[in-house]
C-alpha cells in the first residue's frame, strides 16, 4: 500500500525502471514494428462490410448499354482535341447540351511557382466544362462524376463514357440528387479551381471565374481515368491530400459492384489475394499494405479525388488498366459499375458517415481499423515515454542509482531543474521549424531576384542554407546548464524534447497514420539513443577543485570516445579519482579568463560567464559548465524542428504547397 | 291532405337556391383555367388555376367550408399557402407566372381586430396542417418572421400594418400525393369533371417542378367595388421534362403529359378554359387534343378570349434573353444610398434572422449577397434523427416591380385570364414578379451518435472510476489501528458476565 508515497518503495521502483529501461525500450520498439507487419494477417484484418443502410443491398438493375455511343463520343473528343490542341470546350458544351444537361464553363488561371519544364510556361490557364443533370427536388444535394484531362490526349475514353452515362442517366426519373458531370483541364489544377469556385473560397491563389450553376452540397464524387477502349482491370485509388481517406463505405460500394459485374479490381495495382491459408496471400497483402502506407505518407493526392476530400466530399478515383491479360472488359462493363454506384449513392439520405474514415487496406476486401493499427504507433511512442520516464527518475532520484544506493547522495537535491533556462532553446528550435516552413518560399523569390539561379534550384539552395544555419544551433542553445549539477541541464532539455516529440508524433499519427508511423520508426531510435558526447568539458565541482591551483581554474576536455565516456550520472559527479590531478586528461588544460571578466571564449561551445557565488561558497567564482555543446541541443531540437514543419504542413488547411497541384507528368 | 302540402314545401326548399341563382347573378362563382406553355428549354409547363368567389353572408355553395370557417375563426384577411417540390429554373424556363419556394411556404395577414397575432398564427398553422396533411405544425417562432418591406397584401386592404403579417417557410417539406388529395377535394368538382380530371397524381409527381398553392384574399365584386367577396385561388404548376416524358421530342399532348384527356367541363364552373402558348412556335407542329377544340384565337393565343398574352411573351423573348447573355459582375461594396435595410437579428431558439434589403439594381448586372456564418454545435436533443443530412436554410425571396417593355392594355381585371390577375397591378408600365432562390443545405458539426461514440463515453467512465481507486491505492498509506478497549456498554456487559460467571466478551 502507498506504493508511490513510500520513499523506500519509490526508490525501489525507480531502480527497477532505471535498470529495465533499455530492454523495455528495445522490446517496445520491436513490438511496434512487429505489430505493424502483423496488420496484414487475418486476425488483425477484417472483412469489409457495408455499414450504410441506404446502400445495403445491391438490388439495382443496371441498364446502361451505351458502349458504342461512348466509344464514338471518345473518338470525336480525341479528334477535336487533337485539332484544337486544348480541351474542345465548344464541342463539349454542345454535346452535353444535346444530351439534356445544363452546361456551364469556368475559366481559371494560375501562375506556377516553377516553370513547366516541358513547355517553359509560368502561367497555366484552362477551362473547365461541367453539365448538371437536374432532378425533381430543389438542388440541395449532388453527386459528381469528374474526368480530369491532362495536357496530352489521354483520358478521352473516360470523357466518352461519362457523356454516354449522362445521356443514359438523363432519361431516368429516379434521381433524387443532382448529378454534375465535370471535365477539368490541367488535371488537378482544374479540379482545384472548380472546387474552390464551387465552395466560393480561394486558398491557393487561383484566379477563376465564378460558377454560374450550382447544385447544392456535394455528397460524393468519383473520378474516372480511362485511356483505352477495353480494360483488363479497374484500379481504385483512395489516398487523398495529406493522407486523407474517403469513407470506407464508398470503397465497399465499388467493391460490391466489382464483384457483381465480375470485374477484375485492384488496389495499388495488386490483385486481391485469393488464398489466405498459405503464406502467399498474407505476403501479398503485406506488399499492398506497405504500398498504401508509402502512398499515404507522401501526402500527395493519388488522383483527382484527393482534392475533394478536403471539402468533406467522399471521393475515389477509378483507373482503367489495360495490361496483357487475356480477358478484357469493354466500356459497358465499366459503365454498369458506375451506374450501379451512382444509383446507390442516389439512395443516400445522409452523407456517408457510418463507416470508417481511418483505415489501412491490405487488400480490397480487407481493412484494418484505427483501433487495431494505432497500437503499432503506440508501441513506438512508448519508447519515448520510457526514455522520458528514465530521465525524470534520474533528475529526481539522481542519488539513487543502482550502484550507490547505499551511500548518501553526494548532492543535496534541493535545486530543481531550471525550467526557465529551457525556454531559450525551445524557442530557438520552434523558430527554426517556422523558418523551415516559411523561408523556402520567401527565399525562392529573393534568390531568383538577386542571384542567377532557377526557381527550382532556389528552393533547394534556400533549404540548404537553412540546414547550414541549423548547424549553428548548438551555439545558441548551449547555455542550458544549472549551476550545481551540470548534467541536469541536458537531461531536462532532453526530457522536454522527448515529450514534445512524442506529442507531435502522436498528433501526426492521428491524422495521417502512415506518415506518423514512418517518422516514428525512423526518429524514435535516434531520439532515444542520443546522448551528449563529442567535445565535452567537465566542470570541476567545488570539492574536486580543492586541490587545484588556487589562482586559476581549469577545464578538462574529455577526449575519450563517446562510447567509452562515463555514463551521465557518473559525469555528474567527480570521478572516483578526481581528487588527483593526474586523473585529468593531460595536455588538455584550458585556462579560463578571470571570473570577473565574463568574456566568452572563442572556442566552440565554450563560454565563461560572469561568476557568481555558488551556494555556500560565497565569492568563489566558478564556471558554468559549458553546456555539452551537442548535448541537450544535439540533433533533437533539429528533429523537432523538422517535425514541426511536417506537422504544420499537415495541419495547414491550405495544406498543399502549389507544387502538389502541378499537372502530373 | 296534409301530406301533399308537406311534400310540396320540401320540394320548394330544395329548389330554392337554384331558383335564386337564376333570378339574380350568382354570388358564388367558379372559374377554371389551364395554361400550357412550351418552355425555351423544350420542357412544357402547365399551370392550373381555379378561382372560387364567395360572398361572406351566403351559404357554402362552392367555397369549401373548411376554409370558410378558418377565415371567420381566425379573422384572416389573407392567406397564402404553397407546397412545392422542385425549383423553378428561371434561367432556362423564363419568368414564372407564380413561383414558390421549395418546400412549404405560408404567409397570412390577420384583421386588425386580432389581439394576439402569434397565438392565432400558431393555431392557424396547426389547423392548416390538418387540412393539407403537411407538416405545417412545425411552424413556430423559430422560423416565423414578420417582413416589413415585402409581402404586401394582394387583395383589398385598408392599411398595411406589418405587425399583422406572419411569414414562414419549411424548406424540408416534401410534397406528395397526400398533399394533393386534400387540395383536390377543395375544388367544387373535385377531380370528377372539368380541368381537374387531369390532376392524376402519378403523372404530376413525375415532373421537374410541382407546385400547388392556395390563395385566399378579399376582392371587389365589381368594377365600382361596391361590395367585397372572398376569392379562393387554387393554383397548381407542373413542368414536364421533355427528356423523360417526351423521350427527347418536343411535341406533346395532353394525353402524353397527364395520361388523361378532357371530356367535359365542370358543370359548376362559369368559365373553363385552356390557354396554350404558341407564340414561340410555328403553326401546328404540336398535336393538341383538347375539348372543346380551339375556336377563338387572338393573335397567337389559342382558346383565349382576351389578348393579354403578348406582354409575357415579349418579355420572355427580349428582357430575359438580354440579361441572360450579359455577364458583368458587380459586387456591392456597400448598399446604395437610397436603399432600405431592415435587419432583425436572431435570438437563439426563439426567432430566426431576417434581413430585408430594398436595392435598386443597375441594368445588366449581377448582384451577390453573401452572408457569413459560423458553424456551431447544437444541444444534443436538437439534432434531427438524420443529423448528417444537414440543416436547411430557407430560400430567400426577391420581389421586384419590373418595367415592361411593352405597355399592357389596361383591361377589365375581372375578365382577364386568371394567370394574369393574381398580383394587383397599379399601372400598366410594369409588372410584378416574385422569385425565390434555392434552399441551402448546410452541414453542421455533428457529434458521432454511433456505436464508437458510446464506446468512448463508456470507456472514459470506466477509466475515470478505475483511476480514482488506483490512485488512492497507490498514494494512500494504510495503518492497522489497535482496537480500543471497548465502550461503556461493553464494560457493563462484562461486569454482568463476571457476576454470572460467564467469560467476558
Amino acid at each position: 500500500m502507498g506504493l508511490l508515497s513510500d520513499p523506500v518503495r519509490r526508490r525501489a521502483l525507480a531502480r527497477l525502471v532505471l535498470r529495465l529501461n533499455a530492454p523495455l525500450c528495445v522490446l517496445s520498439y520491436v513490438a511496434g514494428i512487429a505489430w505493424f507487419l502483423a496488420l496484414a494477417f487475418p486476425p488483425l484484418t477484417q472483412r469489409t462490410y457495408m455499414s450504410e443502410n441506404a446502400m445495403g443491398s445491391t438490388m439495382v438493375e443496371e441498364q446502361f448499354a451505351g458502349g458504342d455511343r461512348a466509344r464514338s463520343l471518345a473518338r470525336d473528343f480525341a479528334a477535336h482535341r487533337r485539332k484544337s490542341g486544348a480541351l474542345p470546350v465548344a464541342w463539349l458544351e454542345r454535346t452535353m447540351r444535346s444530351v439534356g444537361l445544363e452546361v456551364y464553363t469556368q475559366s481559371f488561371s494560375r501562375k506556377l511557382p516553377f516553370p513547366d519544364e516541358t513547355h517553359e510556361r509560368y502561367m497555366v490557364s484552362g477551362i473547365n466544362v461541367y453539365g448538371i443533370l437536374r432532378h425533381l427536388a430543389a438542388s440541395t444535394e449532388s453527386l459528381v462524376l469528374t474526368v480530369p484531362c491532362g495536357p496530352d490526349s489521354t483520358n478521352s475514353q473516360a470523357v466518352g463514357l461519362m457523356l454516354a452515362l449522362a445521356a443514359h442517366f438523363r432519361g431516368q426519373i429516379y434521381w433524387a440528387k443532382d448529378i454534375i458531370f465535370l471535365v477539368t483541364e490541367h488535371d488537378l489544377l482544374g479540379t482545384e479551381a472548380w472546387l474552390e469556385a464551387y465552395h466560393d473560397v480561394n486558398i491557393t491563389g487561383m484566379q477563376s471565374s465564378p460558377l454560374q450553376g450550382r447544385a447544392g452540397a456535394i455528397q460524393a464524387a468519383v473520378a474516372l481515368e480511362l485511356s483505352s477502349d477495353v480494360v483488363t482491370s479497374l484500379d481504385v485509388a483512395v489516398e487523398g491530400l495529406n493522407g486523407q481517406l474517403p469513407n470506407l463505405d464508398l470503397l465497399n460500394l465499388f467493391q460490391t459492384f466489382c464483384q457483381k459485374g465480375g470485374l477484375l479490381c485492384t488496389l495499388q495495382g495488386k490483385l486481391q489475394p485469393q488464398d489466405w491459408t498459405s503464406i502467399d496471400g498474407p505476403l501479398q497483402s503485406v506488399q499492398t499494405l506497405l504500398l498504401m502506407v508509402l502512398q499515404q505518407a507522401s501526402g500527395r493526392p493519388h488522383g483527382a479525388h484527393g482534392l475533394f476530400l478536403r471539402y468533406r466530399v467522399e471521393a475515389l478515383t477509378l483507373r482503367g488498366i489495360n495490361s496483357f491479360r487475356q480477358y478484357k472488359y469493354d466500356l459497358v462493363a465499366v459503365g454498369k459499375a458506375l451506374e450501379g454506384m451512382f444509383r446507390k449513392l442516389n439512395h443516400l439520405l445522409e452523407r456517408l458517415h457510418q463507416s470508417f474514415f481511418f483505415y489501412l487496406l491490405p487488400a480490397l476486401s480487407r481493412f484494418v481499423s484505427i483501433g487495431l493499427y494505432m497500437p503499432a504507433a503506440g508501441f513506438l511512442l512508448l519508447v519515448l515515454g520510457l526514455k522520458a520516464l528514465e530521465l525524470w527518475m534520474q533528475l529526481h532520484e539522481a542519488g539513487v542509482g543502482p550502484e550507490e544506493a547505499g551511500e548518501n547522495p553526494p548532492h543535496p537535491l534541493t535545486q530543481g531543474v531550471g525550467l526557465a533556462s529551457l525556454v531559450a532553446p525551445l524557442l530557438v528550435s520552434q523558430a527554426m521549424g517556422l523558418a523551415l516552413y516559411i523561408l523556402p518560399v520567401l527565399g525562392q523569390h529573393v534568390a531568383t531576384q538577386h542571384f542567377p539561379v532557377a526557381e527550382a534550384e532556389a528552393v533547394v539552395l534556400t533549404l540548404l542554407a537553412i540546414y547550414a544555419a541549423g548547424l549553428a544551433l548548438p551555439h545558441n542553445t548551449h547555455r542550458v546548464v544549472s549551476t550545481q549539477a551540470p548534467d541536469r541541464g541536458w537531461m531536462a532539455l532532453k526530457l522536454v524534447a522527448l515529450i514534445y516529440l512524442a506529442l507531435q508524433l502522436a498528433c501526426i499519427t492521428l491524422t495521417n497514420f502512415s506518415l506518423g508511423f514512418l517518422l516514428a520508426a525512423s526518429m524514435v531510435p535516434a531520439a532515444a539513443i542520443t546522448k551528449p558526447s563529442g567535445p565535452r568539458y567537465v566542470l570541476l565541482s567545488p570539492h574536486c577543485r580543492a586541490r587545484t591551483p588556487p589562482h586559476g581554474f581549469y577545464l578538462t576536455r574529455s577526449s575519450s570516445p563517446p562510447g567509452a565516456s562515463a555514463p551521465p550520472q557518473g559525469a555528474l559527479r567527480c570521478p572516483a579519482g578526481a581528487d588527483e590531478p593526474s586523473s585529468y586528461t593531460p595536455g588538455q588544460l584550458v585556462p579560463v579568463a578571470g571570473a570577473a571578466g565574463g568574456t566568452a571564449l572563442p572556442d566552440r561551445g565554450l563560454a565563461a560567464l560572469p561568476g557568481h557565488a555558488g551556494p555556500g561558497r560565497a565569492g568563489a567564482p566558478h564556471l558554468r559548465r559549458p553546456a555539452l555543446p551537442t548535448a541537450g541541443s544535439g540533433p533533437l531540437p533539429l528533429l523537432a524542428a523538422l517535425l514541426e514543419r511536417a506537422l504544420l504542413e499537415v495541419t495547414e488547411a491550405a495544406g498543399s504547397s502549389p507544387r502538389s497541384l502541378l499537372p502530373r507528368k | 291532405m296534409a301530406a301533399p302540402v308537406r311534400i310540396f314545401l320540401l320540394v320548394l326548399l330544395l329548389l330554392g337556391p337554384g331558383g335564386w341563382g337564376r333570378a339574380e347573378p350568382p354570388r358564388d362563382s367558379l372559374r377554371e383555367e389551364l395554361v400550357i406553355t412550351p418552355l425555351p428549354s423544350g420542357d412544357v409547363a402547365a399551370t392550373f388555376q381555379f378561382r372560387t368567389c364567395w360572398e361572406w353572408v351566403s351559404h357554402y355553395r362552392l367555397f369549401p367550408k373548411a376554409l370558410g370557417q378558418l377565415i371567420s375563426k381566425y379573422s384572416l384577411r389573407e392567406l397564402h399557402l404553397s407546397l412545392t417540390q422542385g425549383f423553378w429554373r428561371t434561367r432556362y424556363w423564363g419568368t414564372p407566372f407564380l413561383q414558390a419556394p421549395s418546400g412549404a411556404e405560408l404567409w397570412a395577414w390577420f384583421q386588425d381586430t386580432v389581439t394576439d397575432v402569434d397565438e392565432s398564427w400558431k393555431e392557424l398553422s396547426n389547423v392548416l396542417s390538418g387540412i393539407f396533411c403537411a407538416s405545417l405544425n412545425f411552424i413556430d417562432s423559430t422560423n416565423t418572421v414578420t417582413p416589413t418591406a415585402s409581402f404586401k397584401p394582394l387583395g383589398l386592404a385598408n392599411g398595411t400594418d406589418h405587425s399583422f403579417l406572419r411569414y414562414a417557410v419549411l424548406p424540408r417539406e416534401v410534397v406528395c400525393t397526400e398533399n394533393l388529395t386534400p387540395w383536390k377535394k377543395l375544388l367544387p368538382c373535385s377531380s370528377k369533371a372539368g380541368l381537374s380530371v387531369l390532376l392524376k397524381a402519378d403523372r404530376l409527381f413525375h415532373t421537374s417542378y410541382h407546385s400547388q398553392a392556395v390563395h385566399i384574399r378579399p376582392v371587389c365584386r365589381n368594377a365600382r367595388c361596391t361590395s367585397v367577396s372572398w376569392e379562393l385561388r387554387q393554383t397548381l404548376s407542373v413542368v414536364f421534362d421533355a427528356f423523360v416524358t417526351g423521350q427527347g421530342k418536343k411535341d406533346w399532348s395532353l394525353f402524353r403529359m397527364f395520361s388523361r384527356t378532357l371530356t367535359e367541363p365542370c358543370p359548376l364552373a362559369s368559365e373553363s378554359r385552356v390557354y396554350v402558348d404558341v407564340t414561340s412556335y410555328g403553326q401546328d407542329n404540336e398535336t393538341l387534343e383538347v375539348y372543346p377544340p380551339p375556336l377563338t384565337t387572338y393573335q397567337d393565343v389559342i382558346l383565349g378570349t382576351r389578348k393579354t398574352y403578348a406582354v409575357y411573351d415579349l418579355l420572355d423573348a427580349a428582357v430575359v434573353s438580354n440579361s441572360r447573355s450579359l455577364n458583368i459582375q458587380l459586387k456591392w461594396k456597400r448598399p446604395p444610398e437610397n436603399g432600405y435595410i431592415h435587419y432583425q437579428p436572431a435570438q437563439d431558439r426563439m426567432q430566426p434572422h431576417l434581413l430585408e434589403m430594398l436595392i435598386q439594381l443597375p441594368a445588366s448586372s449581377i448582384t451577390k449577397v453573401s452572408i457569413q456564418f459560423e458553424r456551431a454545435l447544437l444541444k444534443w436533443t436538437e439534432y434531427t434523427p438524420d443529423p448528417n443530412h444537414g440543416f436547411y436554410v430557407s430560400p430567400s425571396v426577391l420581389s421586384a416591380l419590373v418595367p415592361s417593355v411593352v405597355a399592357a392594355k389596361p383591361g377589365d381585371w375581372e375578365e382577364s385570364p386568371l394567370f394574369n390577375s393574381l398580383f394587383p397591378v397599379s399601372d400598366s408600365s410594369s409588372y410584378f414578379v416574385r422569385l425565390y432562390t434555392e434552399p441551402l443545405l448546410v452541414s453542421l458539426p455533428t457529434p458521432d451518435f454511433s456505436m464508437p461514440y458510446n464506446v468512448v463515453c463508456l470507456t472514459c467512465t470506466v477509466v475515470a472510476v478505475c483511476y480514482g481507486s488506483f490512485y488512492n491505492l497507490l498514494t494512500r498509506t494504510f495503518q492497522i489501528e489497535e482496537p480500543r478497549k471497548g465502550g461503556l456498554v461493553k464494560r457493563l456487559a462484562n461486569l454482568i458476565r463476571r457476576a454470572r460467571g460467564v467469560p467476558p466478551l
